[in-house]
């Protein structure tokens, strides 16, 4: 019988296990497999989490910690899993304290903690034509919605947005899938100069009007792109990441306001209908600890998270 | 009230002790006319600033003479008001006469958690309700102190260091699944591990040890006794597997077909913070009770120097609730600087579920109490930040349901309180994943798990305990209830 570990495990206690426990042998869990950095601040790593491999499902996330003791939980999207490598995909940007840790990591390392598949999974079925609109980091957890999409049978267009050039990823993989994709860049260094609400606004508008888009990336952008198909009536997925600790419904810190009512990012979703989203409440709300200055970072965790935007 | 320091307690036991192993044998009326025992604790001025532990622990001339308190009356009401029936007696005598060995093994025989227990117990309302001490001098209050008594011998025996592991049979072969690691788990892991089944605790969090981790604070429960409490476990072979959610990394079913377990225990919890669904809740600097202390305690925010995590920084508290994660919120609040903190309880001071020790702590410390007072609605500034509370105040009238007078709220006596940060400590339901994710299992319509007298639920093999089916409650009901359902399971296992 294997029996798993994860690397946080003291000498001693794991001492204790063998020496109580007779000849069984160890397996480390979290190991750091591969790492690729994608753009200036972009990582993608693929860690070895069997389990999680093999229940993960689209819009799913975990939750880990670079450090046992004093480390912070941080919710990161599974953007992608190899069920035979038994690994997971994991794409972040550096931007405060613990992903900037993360990031330090190398092959062959291991992550402290790691915790999941957490959230309720994208709700998947044949709808028709779905837009599926990305910015920044948030084309990660697009990814594997679009991939179940397309699973499911539905016509994806994918529109994809970024501050410049060097800050596209996913690009070969989001071609391979979707059956369109509009780029766009804030400076016109790659596709079209525009936000990703205009080519949204003009499908919309087209004689395809979608049957359903889904919306995962900064706050903000999520919250205009709420706005942009309401008058249009399409039916508005967006998928949030807010302050969260344990992930599992316990700690509340993740509440959001949905059409008047209180949920929990971590268990009701964190997929919402973005039309009912209170999301300058949830905006206020990722910037409770704004005025807390991190040693271990000049990076405050305000802009951190606002930053991060869709989950990564 | 006035602080009396340890080495004056202490001073003063050995001097009683003296006199009445002088004396010769006692008669029931000069066990009365001892005085009880004083917990020796650190200054409330001192404690405020440090995380460090409030009630230091008997020292064992107090703890000889608050022994000889005991009449060692023949009904024995104590062992009848403790909900896991140690035979409170006779480890008394064996403190009273010096022998802590004793004392301790007695305990042991029915609890798996002195330490703990001794230390978070209601006692005042269980076994210290009914003692015939208390009776005899018309004061609860007066009654022997069984829960510092038991706190003694279990530190007494931690500090000896080698700490005797329990018998564990031959091994049997078959495997079972606890989920979660608080109270009833760990209780039911080290019963059913005794009888010589392979054990496995699932943890969700990175460490184990539940509510006792994340929710009680170091000041009043050490987490070294927790890790010591752990270690012993994973000594007696239990395997602890952390990082691991039953309903999403593996569902239960799964654990028993793929996996191979015989049997599963559930002991989740009461996971799900309560609001109270008024305006404003959502604001920033609103908290549950859960994340203020899972923040502080389990993530360790309060050490501000060293931790990632950071925790609200607050002048003005206000925590809604009287129970004992109340009291925790209160009294952490005070220790991460806040210059006051508010605690607002819509009943009166007599119907607070707390124990009276933290009351009085929390008191000590500062913190003010608003007695027949409820929150309507919070306010918040053009950042969506706290800026005051509006309440309304109460009178009681008929008892309710729980036999507590009702509270009834006073028309048109609204008025503000200029807070900056509210903590919502009203309770817990039980968390609903793995309801949601195990099909035919039964929950009653509040979300808790439905078992028979004995733990089982609606499921074969599958056994819960703890606050996930008794609701919010305690540690020592925890225990207690995991004690059933571990000698249920230990039963169909042998079948």
């Amino acid at each position: 019988m294997a029996y798993v570990l994860p690397r946080s495990y003291p000498l001693r206690e794991i001492t204790a296990l063998i020496r109580h426990s007779g000849f069984f042998f160890f397996v480390l869990m979290n190991k750091i497999v591969r790492k690729r950095q994608l753009s200036d601040a972009v990582f993608r790593m693929e860690i070895e989490a069997p389990l999680i491999a093999e229940e993960r499902k689209p819009g799913q996330f975990i939750i880990l910690q670079v450090e046992h003791d004093f480390g912070e939980r941080i919710p990161l999207t599974i953007a992608d899993a190899d069920l035979q490598a038994g690994t997971i995909s994991l794409i972040f940007q550096t931007v405060g304290a613990t992903t900037k840790k993360l990031a330090a990591l190398n092959e062959g390392d291991f992550i402290a903690d790691l915790v999941g598949p957490l959230g309720l999974p994208t709700h998947l079925e044949k709808v028709g034509t779905v837009v599926c609109v990305g910015g920044g980091i948030g084309v990660a957890p697009l990814h594997p919605i679009v991939q179940g999409l397309k699973e499911a049978g539905n016509k994806v267009i994918v529109i994809m947005g970024a501050r410049n050039k060097d800050l596209v990823i996913l690009e070969d993989e989001m071609r391979a899938l979707a059956d369109e994709i509009i780029l766009c860049s804030d400076d016109g260094s790659v596709g079209r100069k525009a936000l990703v609400t205009e080519p949204l606004k003009e499908l919309c508008e087209s004689a395809e009007k979608p049957d359903l888009v889904v919306a995962v990336g900064p706050p903000i952008m999520m919250k205009f792109c709420a706005l942009t198909t309401k008058p249009y009536e399409v039916h508005t997925i967006v998928s949030l990441n807010t302050i969260m600790v344990d992930g599992t419904g316990m700690c509340g810190g993740c509440r959001v306001t949905v059409g008047g009512e209180t949920k929990f990012v971590c268990v009701d979703g964190p997929e919402f209908d973005g039309h009912l989203v209170d999301f300058d409440n949830m905006m206020k709300r990722l910037a409770s600890y704004k005025d807390i200055e991190h040693k271990a970072s000049h990076t405050c965790k305000t802009e951190e998270l606002l930053k991060r935007g869709g989950k990564s | 009230m006035s602080h009396t320091p340890l080495v004056q307690l202490e001073a003063a036991a050995k001097a009683q002790l003296e006199q009445i192993l002088a004396k010769g044998p006692l008669k029931p009326k000069d066990r009365t006319a001892i005085p009880q025992q004083e917990m020796p604790s650190q200054d409330a001025l001192d404690r405020r600033g440090n995380m460090h532990q409030v009630a230091l622990g008997y020292t064992p001339e107090q703890a000889r003479v608050e022994a000889m308190r005991c009449l060692q009356c023949k009904n024995a009401p104590c062992i009848a008001g403790c909900p896991v029936n140690i035979d409170i007696p006779r480890f008394i005598a064996r403190i009273a006469e010096g022998d802590y060995r004793g004392g301790i093994d007695v305990i042991k025989e029915t609890s798996v958690l002195p330490a703990v227990c001794g230390r978070v117990c209601p006692q005042e309302t269980q076994c210290q309700a009914v003692c015939t001490v208390g009776k005899v001098l018309k004061d609860v209050d007066l009654s022997v102190s069984i829960g510092r008594l038991e706190r003694f011998v279990a530190d007494w025996e931690r500090e000896q260091g080698a700490s005797e592991l329990p018998e564990i049979l031959a091994s049997t072969g078959k495997k079972v699944a606890v989920i979660g690691s608080g109270p009833a788990s760990i209780t039911v892991a080290a019963d059913v591990r005794r009888a010589g089944h392979e054990v496995t605790v699932f943890e969700a969090f990175h460490k184990p040890g539940g509510v006792l981790l994340y929710g009680i604070p170091e000041f009043r429960l050490p987490k070294q006794i927790v890790q010591q409490e752990i270690d012993t476990l994973r000594a007696m072979g239990v395997e602890i597997r952390t990082n691991f959610v039953v309903g999403r990394t593996r569902k239960i079913h799964d654990l028993m077909q793929k996996d191979g377990y015989d049997a599963v225990f559930i002991g989740t919890g009461a996971g799900l913070p309560r609001f109270m669904n008024m305006e404003g809740e959502n604001l920033v600097g609103v908290f549950s009770a859960n994340e203020y202390l899972t923040r502080s305690n389990l993530m360790r925010a309060y050490d501000l120097d060293r931790a990632d995590t950071p925790i609200y920084s607050s002048r003005k508290v206000a925590v809604l609730g009287g129970g004992n994660v109340a009291m925790d919120a209160a009294r952490t609040a005070l220790r991460l600087g806040a210059e006051e903190v508010h605690l607002v309880y819509r009943r009166s001071r007599t119907e607070m579920p707390a124990r009276v020790e933290e009351v009085q702590h929390a008191e000590e410390e500062g913190v003010m109490f608003h007695f027949l007072t409820n929150p309507v609605q919070i306010l918040g500034d053009e950042d969506a930040r706290v800026a005051s509370m509006e309440c309304l105040r109460y009178e009681l009238g008929e008892p309710d349901a729980s036999g507590r007078r009702r509270p009834i709220p006073i028309e048109g006596s609204n008025f503000k309180m200029d807070v900056d940060t509210v903590i919502v400590a009203i309770g817990n339901n039980s968390n609903p994943l793995i309801g949601q994710t195990t099909p035919g299992l039964e929950l009653n319509k509040r979300g808790n798990i439905v078992v028979d007298e004995s733990g089982k639920t609606s499921l074969e093999g599958v056994y819960a305990g703890g606050d996930i089916v008794l609701g919010a409650a305690t540690v020592i009901l925890a225990m207690g209830e995991g004690r059933k359902a571990a000698a249920a399971m230990n039963e169909y296992l042998s079948r």
